[in-house]
C-alpha cells in the first residue's frame, strides 16, 4: 500500500526492474506515466476499433447497395439506384457506431471484464483503491516470487502493510 | 530547418530579456482538496438521504412530464390532425422541438469528446452531467419525429427491417440519413457515458460495501463490471476512452450536419443553403452550453460544488457561448448577404420575409437572444455574477428555440404559390407536448443526480496537483521515498 501516486510509481519501477511479470498496480485514477514505470506496452484496443470501423463502413455501403440496387430497385426522383455519395452519410454513421462497440468490446476483452471476483478483493484495505490509496499486487504465479525477497523489495520501495493473500 | 534549431535559443534570450510574469494555470480543484475529499463529496450526493427539495422538484417534474404523456396519448388515439400542422406548414413545432433538443445535446458531446482531444482539463468537472444532459435531450428529441410520422406503430419502418411489403428505405433521402445519425448519436452517447462511469461506479460499489449496504453494492458492482482500478486495465481503458472521444468528435459534427441536410438538401428558399451545416453545428454548441450552465449553476449552488466547478470553469463556458453565439450572428448576417449577392428573387424574398414578414417578432427574439445576449460575456464582471450568467443562459435556450422556429416556419409559411400561403399557429396539444418534454428531461436528470456520480470522480482526481507523480520538484524518477515524504508534507 502506498499513499501517493509518486510513491507507487517509483515502487512500480523497482518491481519492473526486479524482473517481475505477473503483477499489477491498483490506483483510483490513471497515473500519468505509470505504463512506462510498469513496462506495460501500448494498448491493443485500437486494433479492435479499426476492425469495427472497417466493418461498419462496409456494412453501410453493402446494405444500401443490396437494398436499393439489388433487392428492390425503386426509382425516386430519377436518381441512380446506388451511388456511394448518398450512401456515405449512413455508412459514416455506421462506421462510428461499429467502432464504438468494437472499442468498448475490445477494452472489456483485453481487461478480462466483467470479472466480479478477484483474489485481490480479499484484502481488507483494497476498497480504498478506488478512493485515495495506491497498491501494488504481485501474483503468486509469478516465477520470480519469493516471499522474503518480494517482501523486502516492496518494503524497500516504501510499501506499507504488505500482506499475503489467498487466491 | 535552420530556423527551427535557432528558434529556441533566440526565444530563450528574448525571454531572459523581457522576463515575462509567470501566470499560474487556474486551479481546477480549488483549495487543494484531497482525493478522499473528492470521493466523499461526489459519492455523498448520491448516498445521502433524499433531500426534501429533490422530492418537490421530482414531483413537479413528473407533473410537467404528464403533459407530454397526455398530449401524445391524445395524438395517438385521435390522429396527427390534433397538431397544428397543415398546408403549407407541415413541419411545425414537432421538427422545431426535435432540432432544439438535439442541439442541446451537442454541448455534452462537445465537452466530453472535443475538449478531451484538445486536452482541456476543465472539462472533467462538467463532462458527466453534460453527457447525461445529452442523453436525456436525445430522448426528448426522439419523441417528436417518431410521433410526427403520424402512425407511430409504423415507426419501425424507419429502420432497415424486412417487412411484408418487401420495400426498403429510401437512402437517397436526408430524412433516412437522420434516422441513422440520431440513433447512432444516442447509442454512442450512452456508451461513452457508461464507459466513463465504470470506475466511479466501482468507487460507489466499494463505499457501499464497506458500510455493509450489500444490495446497493451488488447493484453498482454489477454495472461496474468488477472494475478494480488495475493499472493494466487503466491503460486499455484510457486508450478506449481516447478512441471514443476521437470518434465522437466527427459524430457530433456529423449529426447536426445531417440534421441541417434535412433542410439544406431541399429546394425551399431559405433552406437551400450551403451555410447550414456549420451554422447548425455552431448553434447547437451554443444552445448546449446554455443548457449546461442552466443545469450546472443550480447544482453547484445546492451541493456547494464551488471547489470543483470554479469560476474558471464558468468563465470557460461563457467564453464558448460568446464565441459560438458570435458565429451564429455571423451566419445570420451571411445568409442575408448571400441572399442579396445570389440575386435569386425567391431567396431574397425569403429573407426579407423572415426579418420583416408576419413572423418578425420571432426573428426579433432570435437575434436578441442569440446575438445580443452572449455579448455580455465579454465582461468579466458579468461572467463572475453567477445569477446573471444563469439568466443569460436561459435567454440562450429561448433564442435557439426561436432560431429553429424562424428557419422552419417562415420558409414554409411563404410557399412558392402565394395562393397557398398561410400562417402557422401551434395547437394546444403541440404546446402541451413540448412543455411536457421539459418535465421528461427534468425527471431523468433528477434521477441521475440521485443515483449516479454527477462528476467524473476518477478524472477529477487525475487533474489535481497531487495526482502528478512528479509533483513537487525532485519527486520524479529514482528519487525514492524521500521525495514522497516531501510531497506528502506539501499537500
Amino acid at each position: 500500500m502506498f499513499e501517493t501516486p509518486g510513491a507507487v510509481m517509483h515502487a512500480a519501477e523497482q518491481v519492473r526492474d526486479a524482473g517481475y511479470r505477473r503483477w499489477d498496480c491498483i490506483t483510483p485514477f490513471p497515473i500519468h506515466g505509470i505504463d512506462k514505470a510498469m513496462g506495460v506496452t501500448r494498448s491493443r484496443v485500437p486494433r479492435f476499433s479499426l476492425a469495427g470501423g472497417v466493418t461498419g463502413f462496409a456494412t453501410g455501403m453493402s446494405m444500401i447497395w443490396f437494398m436499393d440496387q439489388y433487392d428492390y430497385p425503386l426509382t425516386v426522383g430519377g436518381k441512380p439506384f446506388f451511388s456511394p455519395l448518398f450512401a456515405f452519410p449512413v455508412s459514416y454513421e455506421l462506421t462510428i457506431l461499429f467502432t464504438a462497440f468494437a472499442t468498448i468490446g475490445g477494452m472489456f476483452l483485453l481487461n478480462g471484464l466483467p470479472m466480479h471476483y478477484h483474489p485481490v478483493l480479499n484484502y481488507d484495505k483494497i476498497r480504498r483503491g478506488t478512493d485515495d490509496q495506491f497498491f501494488i499486487v504481485i501474483e503468486r504465479s509469478d516465477p520470480r516470487l519469493n516471499p522474503e525477497n518480494t517482501r523486502a523489495l516492496l518494503e524497500k520501495a516504501g510499501g506499507r502493510d504488505i500482506t499475503e493473500l489467498e487466491a | 530547418m535552420s530556423q527551427a534549431t535557432e528558434l529556441p535559443e533566440a526565444s530563450a534570450a528574448v525571454l531572459a530579456e523581457v522576463n515575462p510574469a509567470v501566470k499560474p494555470r487556474a486551479e481546477l480543484v480549488a483549495h487543494g482538496r484531497s482525493f478522499s475529499w473528492i470521493t466523499e463529496k461526489i459519492c455523498g450526493i448520491a448516498e445521502e438521504k433524499t433531500p426534501v427539495w429533490w422530492w418537490w422538484c421530482f414531483l413537479s417534474a413528473c407533473f410537467v412530464a404528464s403533459f407530454t404523456v397526455a398530449g401524445i396519448t391524445y395524438l395517438v388515439s385521435t390522429g396527427i390532425g390534433v397538431w397544428g400542422h397543415r398546408n403549407p406548414v407541415n413541419w411545425g413545432w414537432a421538427i422545431v422541438n426535435f432540432v432544439f433538443w438535439i442541439g442541446i445535446g451537442h454541448a455534452g458531446t462537445l465537452i466530453s469528446a472535443i475538449l478531451c482531444l484538445l486536452r482541456q482539463k476543465w472539462r472533467t468537472s462538467i463532462n458527466r452531467s453534460a453527457e447525461a444532459m445529452t442523453i436525456f435531450a436525445v430522448v426528448c428529441a426522439g419523441i417528436f419525429p417518431v410521433f410526427h410520422v403520424g402512425r407511430v406503430w409504423y415507426a419501425w419502418f424507419l429502420f432497415p427491417l424486412p417487412n411484408s411489403n418487401y420495400i426498403w428505405q429510401n437512402y437517397r433521402s436526408p430524412l433516412e440519413w437522420d434516422v441513422f445519425a440520431v440513433s447512432t448519436y444516442g447509442t454512442v452517447s450512452v456508451l461513452f457515458w457508461y464507459v466513463g462511469m465504470i470506475p466511479d461506479l466501482a468507487t460507489m460499489r466499494d463505499r457501499f460495501a464497506s458500510v455493509g449496504k450489500t444490495i446497493r453494492a451488488r447493484l453498482y458492482g454489477l454495472f461496474a463490471m468488477g472494475w478494480r482500478g488495475s493499472s493494466r486495465h487503466w491503460s486499455n481503458y484510457e486508450m478506449a476512452y481516447l478512441i471514443l472521444a476521437g470518434i465522437s468528435t466527427p459524430l457530433v459534427l456529423s449529426v447536426h450536419t445531417i440534421v441541417s441536410f434535412d433542410f439544406a438538401v431541399s429546394l425551399i428558399p431559405g433552406w437551400h443553403t450551403t451555410i447550414f451545416p456549420p451554422y447548425f453545428v455552431a448553434g447547437a454548441i451554443f444552445s448546449g452550453f446554455g443548457m449546461v450552465l442552466t443545469l450546472i449553476l443550480p447544482l453547484r449552488a445546492i451541493y456547494r460544488l464551488e471547489d470543483l466547478v470554479t469560476q474558471y470553469h464558468i468563465d470557460c463556458m461563457c467564453k464558448i457561448i460568446l464565441a459560438t453565439g458570435t458565429m451564429v450572428g455571423y451566419a445570420y448576417a451571411m445568409e442575408f448577404f448571400i441572399a442579396w449577392y445570389g440575386a435569386n428573387p425567391n431567396e431574397g424574398f425569403a429573407f426579407i420575409n423572415r426579418a420583416f414578414g408576419p413572423y418578425w417578432w420571432a426573428y426579433f427574439i432570435m437575434v436578441t437572444c442569440n446575438v445580443v445576449t452572449p455579448q455580455f460575456f465579454w465582461f468579466k464582471s458579468v461572467r463572475s455574477n453567477t445569477a446573471l450568467v444563469f439568466i443569460l443562459s436561459l435567454f440562450v435556450n429561448v433564442g435557439m428555440w426561436f432560431e429553429r422556429f424562424v428557419i422552419i416556419v417562415t420558409s414554409l409559411a411563404r410557399d412558392f404559390l402565394p395562393s397557398s400561403w398561410g400562417y402557422y399557429t401551434p395547437s394546444i396539444v403541440e404546446i402541451f407536448t413540448f412543455f411536457g418534454t421539459f418535465g421528461v428531461f427534468s425527471v431523468l436528470f433528477l434521477l441521475f443526480i440521485r443515483f449516479l456520480p454527477i462528476m467524473a470522480i476518477a478524472e477529477l482526481k487525475a487533474v489535481t496537483p497531487q495526482a502528478d507523480p512528479h509533483a513537487h520538484g525532485g519527486g520524479g524518477h529514482g528519487a525514492g521515498p524521500h521525495a514522497d515524504t516531501k510531497t506528502r508534507e506539501h499537500y
